[in-house]
């Protein structure tokens, strides 16, 4: 137990789960944005994957890292164009159409990357994001190491969870976004394109994924690896539901996450983690994804038109 | 735009919108293979004679299409209930780890077959009876604790391949102990490298299409799978029907990783599925969910796998191209069956 709490003190461990918050929270908010306006976006891990190529891929070629972030968000899009394309105005699948953007974008990404890389073996690096220095607060004790040792991208991340929140439930856009997830019909009553603000939500929420899987390549690590998303866009997907739909929670959820996930690591390097095989710590993140599932389901709002196709004129 | 369904599609509208797709997605992979600075035209001909071209091409081709069938029928018969079962890749494992299992010894009688295919079929299926259970009982979505299940799994027979099933003759290297001579699927013609996997598959293809025409579970699936709601009002079991769908589903993905370990590779890896799971979703949706489909698109889809392979090899382009094609004629194809069946109108 004493190993436990010698992790939780720490402020490197701090400074830790932040960092892997950064890319669940980004993720999140783009998947809460596509369901709160009606659709499931199971394109999301592959999505992830694109942004964390393009954006890599982007600064490799001279980019500054912004421009690379603006890459990876634009593919991103395109992406959420495509899928809210086939779901939205044809209503297709949404489950069916979103594995197979996901299968797309991920093969997409392997097949530039090894088009554009024919003969490496490792994958080069780039110079990534670097900790933000802030005056004062960098030097506090402590809180400067756990808190304030973070890259732009991180607080670029946790600024825009804010303004979606922000958004959500103070703008009529949001309304309006959030009625196209509740009662589309009346939206269109309203005078508003369901078509419109669905698909609209579904490229906006895919741009952030993009980002979100981008943070790996340009801020996490430095290179790209085809494995390195590893099953996160599947926790945000869980991490949306733990949250209840709400900007606010998901935050929360995601950093409760990072946290148990930074702790998982650190324990493998403790007696505890010389006594169990290094996989139950490795799984524990996906365990805890499914826990966490089991014990929201009975609180979950789920918007009532998530999932429904909506098409003018039918009733 | 709006959709309008159409009353009576003519057979032009039927045919016509999935060879479109087809079409397109041809266009897509002589665009690719150009893009990667291949002749199009050759590169679509060497991934032909690589899947079709000779007797050793044609049977790689059934050996690959042989899990695809499996995991394609799983997938098949849980959509078709519109049950998401997105874990085919963890019940392939729960089949592969029985295999090795009850194939490295502990039997030695020639029950060992029959007794390690029960106990694939029945790990698969326990797999996803857990996800069910949560949906049916507490309405937990099965898309992610299915998909999620993937992971754990990989994870779970990486640690019993350097744990407790680890080869002590396996140089260090992480994988099981072969498995005992009479444990592994004789070949269906001596000498030639197909083994009775095959077989089974399109037996259980059969099998699974009987079920769907011919019983009372195959009718309630369908009507669940169209709307749940009217099959409750009809008094239909409908989370029975869930379930007893789960099973036949998970065991059906579990039976791939079970042929692939006794007819295939002899011993449980880390690197038996190369994603087989996934791709038998790919094998369904072009299938339109017809068991006997599955065969058909499992066919299809193991000739682009080993013929991109082959002409990646010749052409230089990425073998990666199989899987966008594979994705690019999902999308192509779930859109040209919808408009099959409906019309877009402007306003």
């Amino acid at each position: 137990m004493s190993e436990v709490i010698d992790i939780l003190i720490s402020a490197s461990f701090w400074a830790a789960v932040i960092r892997i918050a950064t890319p669940l929270i980004l993720a999140t908010m783009g998947e809460l944005i596509c369901e709160r306006a009606g659709v499931l976006n199971l394109g999301i891990e592959g999505i992830m994957v694109i942004g964390a190529f393009a954006g890599w891929m982007a600064v490799y070629q001279g980019l500054p890292l912004w421009g690379g972030v603006a890459v990876a968000m634009g593919a991103g899009m395109l992406f959420g164009l495509l899928h809210s394309t086939l779901t939205v105005p044809f209503g297709l699948s949404q489950h069916v159409v979103g594995l197979g953007i996901t299968l797309l974008a991920t093969a997409s990404a392997s097949f530039a990357y090894r088009l554009m890389l024919p003969e490496v073996t490792s994958p080069p690096k780039i110079e990534p994001f670097q900790p933000l220095d802030i005056p004062v607060l960098s030097d506090l004790p402590f809180l400067g190491q756990a808190i304030f040792s973070q890259t732009a991208l991180t607080w670029a991340a946790f600024a825009m969870a804010g303004a979606v929140a922000l958004v959500l439930y103070r703008t009529p856009l949001g309304l309006a976004v959030r009625a196209a997830g509740e009662n589309p019909a009346a939206v269109e009553a309203q005078g508003l394109s369901v078509t419109g603000l669905r698909m609209g939500a579904v490229m906006v929420g895919s741009g952030l994924m993009a980002v979100g899987g981008a943070f790996l390549t340009l801020s996490a690590f430095s290179s790209f690896f085809f494995e390195m998303v590893n099953g996160r866009g599947w926790v945000c997907i869980a991490l949306v539901v733990f949250g209840a739909w709400k900007p606010g929670k998901a935050v929360l959820g995601a950093i409760l996450f990072a946290a148990f996930d930074a702790l998982q690591i650190r324990l493998q390097q403790t007696p505890i983690g010389a006594v169990l095989p290094y996989q139950l710590f490795l799984a524990a993140p996906y365990i805890l994804s499914i826990l966490a599932l089991v014990l929201m389901s009975r609180r979950a709002e789920v918007p009532a038109a998530l999932m429904v196709p909506y098409n003018k004129g039918e009733r | 735009m709006r959709l309008e369904p159409i009353a009576n599609p003519t057979t032009a509208r039927r045919l016509g919108y999935p060879a479109l797709a087809i079409l397109a997605t041809l266009a897509v992979a002589a665009l690719l293979a150009r893009i990667a600075g291949a002749d199009p035209l050759a590169a679509l001909g060497q991934i032909a004679t690589g899947a079709l071209g000779s007797k050793l091409a044609i049977l790689e081709t059934l050996n690959r299409a042989t899990p695809l069938i499996f995991t394609g029928l799983a997938v098949a018969v849980a959509f078709r209930a519109k049950l998401w079962n997105i874990g085919a890749e963890a019940q392939l494992y729960a089949g592969a780890i029985m295999a090795v299992v009850l194939g490295t010894g502990a039997l030695g009688s020639p029950l060992v077959l029959p007794v390690s295919a029960l106990a694939a079929l029945l790990a698969g299926a326990m797999l996803l009876l857990g996800p069910v259970l949560l949906k049916t009982r507490l309405g937990v979505d099965e898309v992610v604790t299915t998909l999620l299940l993937n992971f754990i799994m990989l994870l779970f027979v990486s640690y019993l391949l350097e744990g407790p099933m680890k080869d002590p003759m396996g140089m260090g290297w992480p994988k099981s102990a072969a498995l005992t001579p009479e444990a592994r699927l004789p070949r269906i013609v001596d000498g030639l490298r197909l083994h009775w996997g095959f077989g089974l598959a399109l037996i259980a293809a059969v099998l699974v299409w009987l079920i769907q025409i011919r019983t009372t579970l195959g009718f309630e699936i369908r009507a669940v799978g169209q709307s749940p709601e009217a099959a409750r009002f009809a008094g239909m079991p409908v989370n029975a029907v869930l379930v007893k769908t789960a099973l036949l589903s998970g065991g059906l993905a579990a039976l791939a990783g079970w042929s692939e370990v006794a007819g295939l590779k002899g011993h449980l890896s880390q690197d038996l599925s190369p994603g087989f799971g996934y791709t038998g979703i790919i094998v369904a949706m072009l299938a339109l969910l017809h068991p006997l489909g599955v065969v058909l698109s499992a066919l299809f889809v193991a000739g682009i796998f080993v013929g991109s392979d082959a002409m990646s090899r010749a052409a230089g382009v990425p073998t990666y191209i199989a899987d966008m094609l594979l994705a690019t004629a999902l999308l192509f194809m779930v859109l040209a069956i919808l408009l099959t069946r409906v019309r877009v109108v402007r306003g």
